[in-house]
């Protein structure tokens, strides 16, 4: 066996990538409209919580994706709070299903949109909404047309983020996947198949993909950011 | 002091000191539905024989993919026949080393007690929502398990069900957490003494499926070792049989 042969392309990988698009999708999309309000009450709050409220939010960014992933097993199984609460909405157990992944790739990405929308936030400062407010601009309209565009490359940077890093997402999906084809099964557990059934040549192909996709992903930001660097000064 | 009690300590620190120059440490990678045997086992061998082994537990896939990379294991305990033959014919392993150190037995398990019944009835009869194995690609467990299914004529009737994990551990935590309800896993994995540790489960009759050998090799890494070498008589010896079969494994 070689290492290193490139083989014809693996049509049985298809379905892989599609799903792991479509989650990485809609959990940027469930992430820009949950992490703008928390990073701007983080941005503009005085309040006791906002020291412990920003550890939670961090937490994905220190913790093992196996101890996040372990928890949620635990905690939407039938006996955990989460799957408590999901059975008695008759929605069943969400472990194993598309929507656990969903609702896990969420937590577990939660760092990476709140921290550039956070950061772009604190660089607006108060004189921008303080103008709107003078002017007589309500503040969810000052929010609106003041501090939203003016944050604009940090929502950017969250959703490039958000999505790559859920591209990449592994021990989350391990835990709570079930590798399920069309449902659970993403590029990186389908890596992890082909590797363990000493698949090689499928995983070169897969594992390729990937590097090429997060370099470019990176490269691209980095660009962007240079320009956006260069339109301010 | 007594010059007596002197010599005595300084004989004692002499025998001592000897032993623990003897003392060796071997790696052992170990299938994950050998892992509580093993660790009995390595307690064993660590008091009888003054060496020390380092346990990892994974798959026996991916244990293959990092022996060829370089890891530095001295003996695998498989979960299967063909990954100890294959290291042999590359080159890897000790030719002659191979022995089958046990036998294993698939179990049809739920934490809840009388839902799975003697004749894993239960499969044709439903009323269940998932269905956990080990993934039958990599897992001879989970081979076992799509096997006896097959038998059954069940199979196409229960895939819709299945939640894989990605070794026998991983389907064990799917059943232990009750995500889902029931699923096959390793009879070692549920019995201790001699029986059943909790819940229902009916243990699958070997004629459901291929014998689930699992080989132990020692590895080329390992070929000087005297910890390893020892260790691969040990697990031959009677002790060690006693524990393999107190998990319900075959010899």
């Amino acid at each position: 066996m070689n290492f290193l042969t490139l083989p014809e392309f693996d049509r049985h990988a298809l379905p892989a990538i599609w799903l792991t698009l479509e989650l990485a999708s809609l959990t940027t999309a469930l992430l820009l409209l949950i992490a703008t309000p928390i990073a701007w009450w983080l941005s503009r709050s005085k309040s006791g919580w906002r020291g412990p409220i920003a550890a939670v939010v961090a937490l994905p960014l220190v913790l093992p994706p196996t101890v996040l992933g372990f928890y949620l097993l635990v905690a939407l199984g039938p006996n955990g709070p989460i799957g408590q609460f999901t059975q008695a909405m008759g929605w069943g157990t969400l472990s194993f299903t598309f929507a656990g992944l969903l609702l896990g790739s969420v937590i577990y990405s939660m760092p990476f949109a709140v921290q550039p929308i956070l950061h772009a936030f604190e660089a607006i400062g108060e004189r921008p909404m303080e103008v709107a407010a003078t002017l007589r601009a309500r503040p969810i309209d000052a929010f609106f047309t003041v501090a939203l565009p003016l944050a604009r490359p940090g929502f950017i940077t969250a959703a490039i983020l958000s999505f790559a890093h859920t591209i990449g997402e592994f021990g989350v999906v391990l835990m709570i996947g079930g590798n399920i084809p069309d449902k659970t099964r993403v590029i990186s557990t389908q890596i992890y198949g082909h590797v363990e059934a000493m698949e090689y040549a499928q995983a070169h192909w897969l594992a390729g993909g990937m590097l090429v996709f997060a370099f470019t992903v990176l490269l691209g930001l980095s660009l962007m950011n240079r320009k956006n660097t260069r339109v301010m000064t | 002091m007594p010059s007596g009690l002197k010599s005595l300590i300084l004989m004692l620190g002499l025998v001592v000191g000897n032993s623990a120059a003897w003392a060796a440490e071997v790696s052992v990678a170990v299938a994950s539905n050998f892992t509580a045997p093993m660790q009995k086992i390595a307690r064993a061998f660590e008091q009888d024989t003054g060496h020390k082994a380092l346990l990892a537990f994974g798959a026996t896939g991916g244990f293959y993919a990092q022996i060829k990379n370089g890891a530095p294991f001295q003996v695998l305990l498989a979960a299967d026949k063909e990954t100890p033959v294959r290291l042999e014919k590359e080159g890897l392993s000790v030719v002659g080393s191979r022995f089958t150190y046990a036998t294993g037995k698939l179990v049809l398990w739920s934490k809840q007690p009388g839902l799975v019944d003697d004749k894993g009835a239960v499969l044709r009869r439903g009323g269940f929502d998932k269905l956990a194995l080990a993934n039958p690609k990599l897992a001879p467990y989970g081979a076992a398990a799509m096997a006896t299914m097959t038998k059954l004529g069940l199979l196409a009737q229960l895939q819709p069900r299945f939640v894989e994990g990605v070794n026998i551990g991983q389907a064990y935590l799917f059943v232990a957490s009750e995500n889902a309800t029931l699923g096959f896993v390793a009879l070692s994995q549920v019995y201790a003494d001699g029986r059943l540790t909790q819940g229902s489960a009916w243990i699958v009759p070997a004629i459901f499926h291929a014998p689930i050998q699992q080989d132990a090799v020692l590895l080329k890494t390992g070929k000087d070792s005297v910890a390893a070498t020892a260790l691969m008589a040990y697990l031959q010896g009677e002790k060690a049989h006693a524990i393999i079969r107190a998990y319900g494994y075959d010899l």
